[in-house]
Formats: structure tokens, sequence, C-alpha cells
């Protein structure tokens, strides 16, 4: 109908008019460079200012009721914890065989009157499988007994049903020890864990049944806790003692193991179980020998690939240890970035603003210090690194696999503990704040869902939610696709900005075969970023095969990986690298900040603070790039500029530069070699992190990419005349 | 005039004494129809306890009630001691057989008994168990059992009427009991008990709980404990009548008297007690009309073994503890194997008025012994986790119990019947059940004798597993798989309480081979207490597994906003694009245009004002002066726009 009218419109320059929609997306690709500029400060911006948008964390659970009922942890849970302590200290030294811990815990708790069993595992290495790569929960059948038979680790675990509960739901206590070498801390955490455990089976307000790990850790924590869960969840009906070639020495090891515990009564080797996992708490004590005002308290919380615990969780934690017991609660934070100068000044920035907003209007409150400012982005930047790195901060990481909301409690005395006093008090403290959280957690009748499940701490109380974080990186996503169109069209009318074609329309007529051609060419483009994809591909499962040969060191392993990466890229690169050429670079661009924008924005969903970081990278890159010879014919400042900001951002981009830029910054440049990078990996993939995938599938060919436009031999448009 | 009231009044005194002597008479009438056996035909009612040490330091304590009426075509419709309530609910629904219980935590296989009677008949479900028998033709059984929970749930002010649904009950055909096709069972795992059950139930006995042996039921004392099952056994033959048992069973913890003097040895005694000090309250008299009231403590095989072994007799006061009273009589449990000792159990007869009958138990020495235990333990776990799927594993664990079994019949086979209703949400897969037995899979073919499975129907029908297994008697342990994937339920379906996730009731493991009758040696008199009698009875070994709790997805159903939102924009996108698709006319539109065309606002002049509009209002809050702009800059922009 708009078609018809136009017709018969006398007027021959009107053309039909499009829908608003289409012509506001017209304008925004033909002002694609003042978009994409504006809406990278402003993504920058937004990023900068997240310590100040943080909100006020607050107890969203009705249910929880922290702190409603007064403490029942009394001196006389403190004697037992002293009691307990002293027996473990005298056993300790008396003989190291690694059971005696267990025996001990073990006759606890049957005196207690609680149910027991010792759960022995095999530790097992962490291995590669690129079939199964999200899938965490390797079958039991696939597991492997290929270590010796005298490796073997024993988890001794308490349970006391709930008496008047129907046994649905328990709760979970993990205390790490080591039982080849236990020190005085891990000593105290077991015999605190045992105090408390001792009193939850005396009291009678527990709805859910209550499960003690007692995880040895001879093996690191999160073995242990791991096997124990894996066991729990998904246990193996096969006995394994037909089928393992060490069968005899085994044996023998299970019966002698089994002698030794027989502390009284049978069946301490049979797996029992208490329902569905509420929430799990790990808690240890270290002995920090820091001079401090008070006892402290330190939570971990990230997961496997940056999944949090419900934020309930930190919350009443937060709140007992706070207002309760007045610990000190401390969350990780970057320490070097605690001292950078640009982020005083940056503070000192946003607190002039935010006096100057006050101003404006009073009831704007962004008043937030430049101390306040500087260590919130501190811990914020310590949150997202540890989610972006997708490696747990603890053994709380393994429950989190199973959907279970668990944190690690790090608890840290004043003084030293080998004074009586203080560790009585500091035991006192520590009991109440456990039992507290114990009891809120026993008053939840659903599932921890009323708070936050997506958000970043920038204070042990104060969060960044999803719907704020998010900002920053909308906007820096946001001029990818449109810089793609952009880059696209401009290709189509052949250098004829989108405006021109508008008002001159008789050159589409005209360039019917051109169009058709240039059709023809975005495949041609597309093939090549597809095959630098599929190269990507191929590299990430290298590892696995290096892998398989053992005895190699760290360098050589990484230097055989990146020759046989560089092979494999000539490879392609000679294979169809003849008609890459042709394509013209803007194309290829386009293509490649497409695939860019789509990677991106697929990480985001699967581990927000590895994207975030990545897209602060890689947007810039992409934005800019552009052949170095076609900066060459630019000004000469402008040139400068541009090849500087290539140059630079093509070296922080490149994948492992930037995770040991990364790496450095959070933990410290302390031993960076060239190995470091290949221990990173194995790290990354060890733990199934998704970073792995997004650095090697994503990060690499778009750097790949930039450099091969970065060098590239003709200049868009001249190549074609 | 009071004369005259007086001789109104009289007729009505009349009709009244007439009303009265109606059922004395029929009674009368009845008396001489029954002859001599009167005191043994007509309604009873009988009270007894029982208690019992456990090994882990607690105390069981049992109570049995029991009323029996005498077939209704003799007695008419009034009763002297037995309810009246059951009474109509037996004959207006035609029950056979009813049994009704509510448990509130636990039974504790491994430590307070696998195999005794207690066990195998009392130890119940967590929640709500029911199931009936019925007397009528199959086509009627459904209606009369959804109406039966609707009364049930009335008179015992429990949810019983969420039973009524056919998800929540299901007719077992061989497992739960031999073959009726007329019995229908149901469980609500998520049923909280409380005093308001127990009152209902307690209103039932002829005494309530205000004398005899219920007057012990001191509601926190009770309900303190660590388990709590109070049942409601209805039986009802044309030949003898309804016989109701009422029985409430508790297991306590006596509370732990603290020496000055507290040392490691008064930590292993076992602590002392006695039914005053575990009930706070006396046995005040007896319930008048009881027949028999009655108390029974019972010395367990094991600990009677124990104690022979170190030189002790039967005697109820020896050197590891004494039994307060003497008791009136003295039952040994007969033995089918000779030279072994048995249980004990020692009679008390509550019938004195002034006196309290208070059994009390004093420990002396420490005394260790294990409680009988079934031939299997049984335990139920899910496996898996994530809202996609799962599976069910029901293991079998060899008890020592098992070794003399296996001592007494060599070569023998060990039958175990399982029962297992799953709710249809949790859509189990029963092609991928999976034996293990000792650690090795074994072909469903080979271990599995008879099996049942009715698949579950979309918001129809629960599915159900009966299983019957059969094995050697040496296997240590025994393991069963089931997947299922998990369903979405409709808005409407998820229940209004707590999102806690959703129940699969207990499994019910039966060992047909194994019975838990009692039979005792009684010197001069025949036993004729129905405690003793029901102990006497053929009842098959049974634990019941745990209740489990499965996760499903869950809408977020406590943020009402979200879904305020979420309507309203929806319907704002509705009604904007009807009202653009009604208003729009294209060539009044095209001539608008033409004619408008040298005055219209270019798009991005017009996109700078309303940013500063906006920055204005936000800056400045004024929003009275931009209510007076607003009309124009619409109607401009939506010319402009469409």
């Amino acid at each position: 109908m708009a078609a018809e009218a136009g017709d018969g419109n006398p007027q021959p320059g009107r053309r039909p008019r499009s829908r608003l929609i289409v012509r506001l997306g017209a304008l925004v690709v033909a002002r694609s460079v003042l978009v994409s500029v504006v809406c990278c400060i402003a993504g920058s911006i937004a990023f900068l200012l997240l310590p100040v948008l943080a909100k006020n964390t607050y107890v969203s659970e009705n249910a929880l009721m922290p702190g409603s009922a007064n403490p029942m942890f009394s001196s006389h849970d403190v004697l037992e914890a002293n009691r307990f302590l002293k027996e473990i200290i005298d056993r300790g030294s008396a003989k190291v065989t690694g059971t005696e811990i267990a025996k001990l815990i073990g006759q606890h708790v049957v005196d207690v009157g609680a149910e027991l069993y010792y759960h022995k595992f095999h530790p097992h290495g962490n291995q590669f499988h690129p079939i199964h790569f999200f899938s965490s929960i390797t079958s039991t059948m696939e597991m492997q007994y290929n270590s010796s038979c005298t490796l073997f680790g024993l988890n001794s675990v308490g349970i006391i049903r709930a008496p008047r509960g129907d046994g649905k739901e328990a709760i979970v206590l993990v205390t790490p020890y080591n039982s080849q070498n236990i020190g005085q801390s891990e000593a105290l955490s077991l015999g605190l864990a045992f105090s408390i455990f001792s009193l939850l089976s005396r009291v009678t307000w527990l709805a859910k049944d209550i499960v003690w790990l007692a995880a040895d850790s001879r093996y690191g924590e999160y073995t242990a806790v791991d096997s124990w869960l894996k066991d729990y969840h998904n246990p193996s009906f096969l006995s394994n003692s037909g089928k393992i070639g060490t069968g005899v020495c085994f044996e023998e090891n299970i019966l002698h193991l089994l002698d030794q515990l027989k502390v009284k009564g049978p069946r301490y080797n049979i797996f029992k179980r208490a329902g569905t996992m509420a929430a799990a708490l790990v808690f240890k004590v270290i002995d920090k020998n820091e001079k401090e005002e008070r006892d402290s308290l330190t939570i971990y919380a990230e997961a496997s690939n940056g999944q949090m615990p419900n934020l309930d969780l930190i919350n009443i934690v937060h709140y007992l240890a706070v207002h309760r017991q007045g610990l000190r609660v401390k969350i990780g934070s970057v320490h070097s970035l605690l001292k950078a100068a640009w982020l005083k000044f940056v503070g000192e920035m946003v607190h002039l603003f935010g006096k100057l907003t006050k101003h404006l209007n009073p009831k704007w409150k962004i008043d937030i210090t430049s101390a306040e400012y500087v260590e919130g982005t501190a811990t914020l930047a310590s949150s997202i690194y540890y989610q972006a790195l997708g490696v747990p901060t603890g053994s709380h990481g393994a429950f989190r696999d199973y959907q279970v909301d668990a944190i690690t409690l790090e608890l840290s005395p004043r003084f030293s503990l080998n004074n009586e006093n203080n560790r009585s008090a500091f035991l006192l403290r520590g009991g109440r704040l456990i039992e507290g959280v114990i009891r809120s957690i026993n008053n939840l009748l659903e599932k921890f869902h009323q708070s936050f499940f997506l958000y970043f701490l920038t204070a042990p109380h104060k969060f960044v939610s999803v719907g704020v974080y998010m900002i920053p990186f909308a906007l820096l996503i946001a001029p990818l696709p449109i810089v793609a169109a952009a880059l696209f069209s401009g290709n189509d009318s052949l250098g004829v900005s989108t405006e021109k074609v508008n008002q001159e329309p008789g050159c589409i007529g005209s360039s019917d075969a051109e169009l058709r051609s240039g059709s023809w060419k975005w495949l041609q483009a597309a093939k090549v970023v597809f095959m630098i994809h599929l190269w990507a591909i191929i590299v990430s499962l290298l590892p696995y095969m290096l892998s398989q040969f053992p005895f190699m060191t760290p360098i050589t392993l990484l230097l055989v990986w990146a020759a046989l990466s560089i092979c494999t890229l000539l490879i392609f690169y000679l294979i169809f690298g003849a008609c890459s050429t042709h394509c013209g670079w803007e194309l290829l661009k386009s293509v490649m900040i497409a695939a860019a924008s789509i990677g991106l924005s697929l990480m985001s969903v699967i581990n927000f603070s590895t994207a975030q970081i990545g897209a602060m990278l890689i947007v810039p890159m992409c934005l800019l790039v552009q052949p170095l010879r076609k900066q060459m014919q630019a000004g000469v400042c402008r040139k400068a500029v541009l090849v500087i900001c290539n140059l630079t951002l093509a070296v922080v981009g490149f994948p492992p530069v930037a995770l040991l830029i990364a790496k450095g910054l959070c933990e410290g440049f302390g031993k960076a070699g060239v190995g470091a990078f290949w221990e990173l990996a194995q790290l990354l993939w060890s733990w199934n992190s998704a970073t792995y995938l997004y650095l090697l599938w994503i990060h690499l060919p778009c750097w790949v990419l930039c450099f091969h436009i970065l060098l590239y031999p003709c200049i868009g448009r001249s190549s074609k005349a | 005039m009071a004369v005259l009231r007086h001789s109104a009044a009289f007729p009505f005194l009349l009709l009244l004494a007439l009303l009265i002597c109606i059922p004395a008479l029929a009674y009368g009438v009845w008396l001489n129809d029954g002859g001599g056996g009167v005191e043994e035909e007509g309604e009873q009612f009988s009270e007894e306890l029982f208690l019992k040490p456990l090994p882990d330091r607690k105390v069981l304590a049992h109570f049995h009630f029991q009323s029996t009426a005498p077939p209704s075509a003799a007695i008419g419709r009034h009763h002297h001691l037995f309810p009246k309530a059951i009474a109509q609910l037996v004959q207006k629904f035609r029950i056979k057989e009813l049994e009704l219980s509510f448990t509130q935590g636990r039974w504790n296989y491994e430590s307070w008994g696998g195999s005794d009677p207690i066990s195998s008949t009392n130890a119940k479900p967590p929640g709500v168990e029911l199931w009936a028998l019925f007397d009528l033709p199959v086509m009627e059984i459904d209606a009369t059992w959804k109406d039966l929970t609707h009364s049930l749930s009335g008179l015992f002010c429990a949810s019983i009427n969420f039973l009524e649904s056919s998800t929540s009950y299901f007719a077992p055909s061989w497992a739960f009991r031999s073959n009726v096709s007329n019995l229908r069972y149901g469980a609500l795992p998520r049923e909280a008990v409380c005093t308001e059950n127990l009152t209902p139930w307690l209103k039932l006995l002829p005494c309530r709980d205000k004398a005899g042996l219920a007057s012990l039921l001191d509601r926190p004392s009770i309900y303190k404990g660590h388990y709590h099952s109070q049942r409601l056994q209805l039986t009802s033959t044309k030949s003898t009548g309804i016989v109701l048992k009422q029985t409430l069973t508790v297991v306590l913890r006596p509370d732990v008297q603290r020496n000055s003097a507290y040392s490691s040895l008064d930590k292993s005694i076992q602590p002392s007690w006695s039914i005053s000090s575990m009930f706070k309250k006396n046995v005040t008299g007896l319930c008048v009309p009881a027949k028999t009231s009655r108390i029974f403590f019972e010395l367990e095989t094991n600990m009677v073994v124990e104690l022979e072994k170190l030189g002790y007799g039967d005697s109820c006061s020896n050197s590891i503890f004494d039994l307060s009273p003497n008791p009136v009589r003295v039952f040994k449990e007969s033995n089918p194997l000779p030279g072994r000792s048995n249980s004990i159990i020692y009679e008390y007869i509550n019938y004195r008025e002034h006196e309290p009958l208070d059994l009390g138990m004093k420990w002396k020495l420490p005394f260790i012994w294990s409680c009988s235990q079934a031939p299997f333990h049984v335990s139920r776990f899910l496996m898996g986790s994530g809202n996609e799927r799962g599976s069910i594993a029901i293991s079998l664990q060899s008890t020592e119990s098992n070794k003399e079994f296996l001592a007494k019949s060599h070569g023998c086979t060990m039958q175990v019947l399982i029962f297992q209703v799953v709710p249809w949400y949790v859509k189990v897969y029963y092609h991928t059940l999976q034996v293990f037995i000792d650690g090795k899979p074994q072909s469903v073919s080979d271990v599995i004798e008879k099996i049942q499975v009715s698949p579950s129907e979309d918001k129809l029908f629960p599915g159900t597993l009966e299983l019957m297994l059969r094995y050697p008697c040496s296997v240590q342990s025994v393991a069963l798989t089931l997947e299922f994937d998990k369903g979405f339920l409709h808005i409407d379906e998820y229940p209004p309480d707590a999102n806690q996730g959703f129940d699969i009731p207990s499994a019910l493991v039966t060992f047909p081979n194994f019975h838990s009758s009692r039979s005792y040696v009684e010197d001069n008199f025949s036993i004729n207490s129905p405690l003793l009698l029901k102990f006497q009875e053929k009842n098959v070994v049974r634990s019941y597994t745990e209740a489990l709790l499965v996760p499903l997805t869950t809408p977020d159903f406590s943020m009402p906003y979200n879904v305020i939102t979420f309507t309203c924009t929806v319907l704002a996108l509705y009604f904007g694009s009807l009202l653009n698709v009604l208003r729009r006319r294209v060539g009044e539109e095209e001539r608008l245009l033409n004619s408008k065309d040298t005055t219209r606002i270019r798009l991005i002049p017009l996109l700078l004002f309303y940013s500063y509009l906006w920055l204005y209002q936000v800056f400045f809050g004024i929003i009275s002066q931009t209510d007076g702009l607003c009309p124009q800059m619409n109607n401009a922009f939506v010319c402009e726009c469409w």
C-alpha cells in the first residue's frame, strides 16, 4: 500500500518510509564509531562505579531468624573441646599411623550416641576428559584405581539423627585435618567441631539430621570432600576388590584397617546417608599470627565456574559473626589494588561526584569515601577474579556441584592459641557462631532460594546484584553487533556510506552483480573465521594427548603445545590462506566481531565474570583493529595512537598474557615462569573450568584473527581496485 | 396453674421413661438369648502398658487399649463402652479391616529392634499411613475410600482427606497383604503429628485420659520423645463383631540424674527410670470400665542371654539392676530351640486405688546388650543430583541375626518382598531396574521371583512396584536401583506449603520367612491379655524405609512483584498492538504525511528534546510543568512514529 502511494506521488525523491525502529537501527549503524566510543566509555565508567552501586546485604528469608535464640554453647562445651584437643595432640605426637585420629574421633562420636562410619577413598588426580567437560560427575564405572594400594584416605563421619525429624534433610559440617601431620590449629578445629557435634546430639530443636565429616586432607581437602560426596550421591554397588591388579594387598589393607578401627559394635564400614543436604559448612581454625584487634573470620564462597552459594548463607554468617560474636569478617581482596594511586584518584573523583549529586538532589545517596571505594574495588576485583578463574576457593566447591549451598569459614584468633584463656574465649565465640548458623539453617522450611545466587561481593556486608553488574557488560558488548553490521553494510555499498545509498536509490540496482559477489565474499570470510575456530578447538584438545606422556616438565609440555599449535595453524593457513587474502579485511573483521559477540554472550551465561574480563580485553581489540598498512596512511598523530593501541591490545589480549597478568595482579607475580602457563592451564582443565574453553575457543581465535587483520597484506577497497 | 403444668408435663415424663427403658429391654432380651456368657460376649475394654529398656539408654513404652463390640445385629445401635463414631464408621463403609497411624520421628531399626512384635507391627513410617480392607464389590470401593478419608480426617483433625485423590492411594495386589483386591493403601509422609490428633484419639477411650493408664499421657513428656506413633486398628467380622485396638508407642529418653560425684562409670551406666519420672505423672487408679489394667515389663532375649552369661537368672533384682515392685506373674518365652534362654515378661496388675503403681528400674552397673535385628537392614536413598533425573536405590545389608538363621538351615534361600509407591511426578523407568548382589550385577530374572509393576499415569495414578526377591541366605548385601526423570508440575499442583521438595513415601520391605510371633510358657492360667495374645500372632517381619525428599524444579512463588510486572508488560504489549492495529489507516497517514512534511520535527532533535526534558525532570523533580507539556509532545511524537 505504502509503495503504491509512493509510486503515485509526483515527487521522485521520496522513498517509501520505513518503520521507526529500522530507521533508528540504520542511524545507529551509520554512527557506529560514535556509538561504540560512547558505549565503551560508558561501560568502563559503569564498571568502575560498581562499588558505589553496591547495596547492603539483608537476610531475605524470614524463616532463618539468625540470632533469635540464645546460644547453648557454653563453657562446658569449651572444656570438652579442650579435652578432645589434648587427646588429639597426645595421640598425634605418640604415633603417626594416620588412623589414630580417626579412631579417636570414632570413639567419641559413638560415646555421644551418634552413628559412625569410616569412608575410605582413593585420591585420584583430576584427569582431563575433553568429552566429559561439563559433566563434573564422572561415572563411577570409569573411576580408575591406578594408584597403589597404600594410597588411601580415611574420612570419619558421624551422623546425628534429629530426634523428631523425618530424616529427609541434613546439614553437613566439614572439618578437614591432615591425618599424617596434625598441627595445633587443625586439632583445635577438630575439637571445636566435636564440641559442637556433642552439643547438637543433646539438643531437642533439631529438625534436620547433622552430618559431621572429619575429612582426611592428606591428599588435599577437596579430594577428600569430593570423593565422599561422590560416594554419597553416586555410589558404586560394584565391589572393586576383584578388579584391581593389586587386589591382595588391597584386601589386606582393608582387613588391617578394620581391625585397627574396631571401636565397638559392627558395621562401621557401611556408608550411611542422611537425606538431601540443605547446606554445608566447612570450618577450620587458622593461626595466622597477625596482631589484630579482634578475632577474625574469613569467608570463602566461590565454587567452580563462578557459582556462588545463596547470599542468605553469607548473610547469616556475617550477621551472627558481627552482631552476636563480635568477630571481624573478611573476604578476599586484591592487595595490589589497595595501594594503587590511580584507584585512590578515582575514589576521590567518585567522592567529589557524590558530593555534587547530593548538592543537586539530596535524595541521591552516593556518599562513599575514597578509602571505602578503594577497599570495595579491591574486594570486587578479587571476587570477580576468583569467579572468573572457575576454580573453587576451598572444599566447599565440591558441594556446589551437587546443588548444595556451602561456604568455608576460616576462624583465626587474635592472640596465640597457646594461652589457655584466649583459646577458651576464642572457642566459645567460634562455637556459638557455628551453633547459631546451624540453628538458622535448621529453621529453614524451604530450600535456600529467597536471596541472590548471582552477585559480586564488595564487602562482607555489601553486594552487587546481577541486575546492576550486567549493565557495564551490556554496554561493553553492545558496540560489537553494531560495528559488525556497519562494516558489513559498508562493504556492501562499496565504501559508500548508508546515508548516501539511501539518497541515491539507483545505486542498489546497478550494483546487483557486485552484491552477489559481496554475499559470496561474506561466506568466504565466514569460512576463514570458522577454520580458525576449528583450529582453536584442536589446540584446546592437544593437552589431553600431551598429558598422556608422563615424565615431562611443564616447560617442555608448554613448548610442545605451542609448537604443535603453530604447526597446525600454518597448515591451516597454507590450505585456506590463499583464498583468505581475497575477501577484504572489513568483511573478515565483521564476521570475527560477530563471532566474538556471540561467544561473549554465551560465556556471560556460563560464567559472567570471565565474560566481563574477556569483554574488557576483546572489545577494544576488536573495535580498534585495522591493518597496519592502512594505519600508515593516516596522519602522524593518529597513526602513532592507532599503532600503539593496536600493538598493546594485541599483546595484552594474547590469552596466556592476559591470564598471567590477571593472576599476577590478584595473587602476586611471585613465581611466574615459562611453565606457569602450562600449570595454569592444567589447573583450569582439571577443575573443569569453563574459562579454559573460553580462552581457547573464543579468546584465542579472536586474537589470531585480529593479528591476521593487523598484518593484512592489502587494504580493503584498494585490493579490489 | 401448678397442677396444670404438672399434668402437661406428665406425658412427656412417661415418654422419656419409656425411651430409657427400650434399650434396657432390648438388652434384657439379648441377655436372655445369650444365656450365661454375658461377661465374655459383651462389650469389653482393656488397657495395658508395655515397657522395655532399649540398648541406647532409652525406654520403650507401648500403650495398648482394646475395645470390642459384639456383632451389630445383636446389639443394635447403642453401645456402653465402644465408641459410637467408630461403630458407625465400620457400618457405613463396610470396613473389614482398617489401620491408621500417626507417627513422628523414625523407628531406629538398628538399636530399637527389628524382629520383635513391637517393631514389626508398630514401627510405622513418619506421617500418616492408612490402609483399609472393605467388604464391598470392587466397583464401589474407590468411592467408599474417598468418603472414608473425609470421615477420618474429620474424626482425627488431620488432612487425611488428601488421600482421596487417585494420585495418592493405591490398591496393592500381593506385596502388602497376600492376594486381596479390595484393599486400599495411602500414605502422607509430610503430615505433622501433634496433640490435636491425640485428643480425638483419646476421646475414643471410655475414661479418656482421666483415669487408668491413659492418665499417664502427659503431653510434653510424650511429645519430647524420640519416636511417637499413635495407631488405630479395626477388625470387624460378622462372628466376632468389631475389635478396636488403639496403641501408642513412644520411645523416651529418661533424664539422667547426675550425682555429685560424676564419674566415667556413671556415664556408662544406663539411666535409671520409673514411670513417674518418665511421664511426670502417676497412674491414678484404674479406669473402672476396664476389664484388665496391666503393666508388662520385658527383658529382651539378648539381655537375658547376657545376664545369664554373668550368672544372673530371671530374678527381677540382681546386682546389675533393680525392678522396684515385685511382679505378679512372670512369663517366659517358650523356645523352639532348647538350651537357649529367651525373653522374659513381668506382669504387674494395676488394681490399687490409692497406691500408685510406680514401676521403676534402677541400674547399678554398666550393662551392654544389643537388640534383636531383622535379617537385613534396609535403607533407601536417592542418587544423582540436579533437577533433571536421578535414581532410587534400595540397599539391604545383612545383620548378625542372619547368621543364626544360616546356621539353622544350610543352603536356604531368603525371600524379600518390596512394596514401593512412587508419585507420578517422579517418572520411574522400571526397565532400568538393576540388582547387585554382593557387589556383582545380577540379571533380573535370576533374582526376582515375582514382580508386578503398574506404571504411573500423569496426574492420575501413582506408580507402584511390588517385587519378590529370592537369593541365598549367605548374601551380605543386596542393592536395587531404579532410574527416574523428574516431571514438571502444573502451577496449581504445587502444594501451598513451603517449597521444600516432594516426598516419596516409605517403601515397605517384608521378610516372609521370618515371623515375629512369640509363645509364652505360663504355669497356671491361660493367657488372657490382649497384648500378649497379639504378640503370639504370627506376624511377618517388616521394616519401613526412610521417606525421601525429591527436589523438583519450582517456580518462585514468593515474588508476586515479578508476576505483576510480567502481567503488566504482557497487557501493555497486547493493548498497545491492538490499538495500533485498530487506529492505523494507511491512506490517511500518507495524506497527513504529505501535508505535514514541511512542519514535522526531525527525529534527532526530537530525541534530544526528550532527553533534555528527562534530565530536567530528574534533576529538579519538576513534574507539574512537564504534565502541561506532555500532551502536545506526545501527539507530535505519535504522529511522527506512525
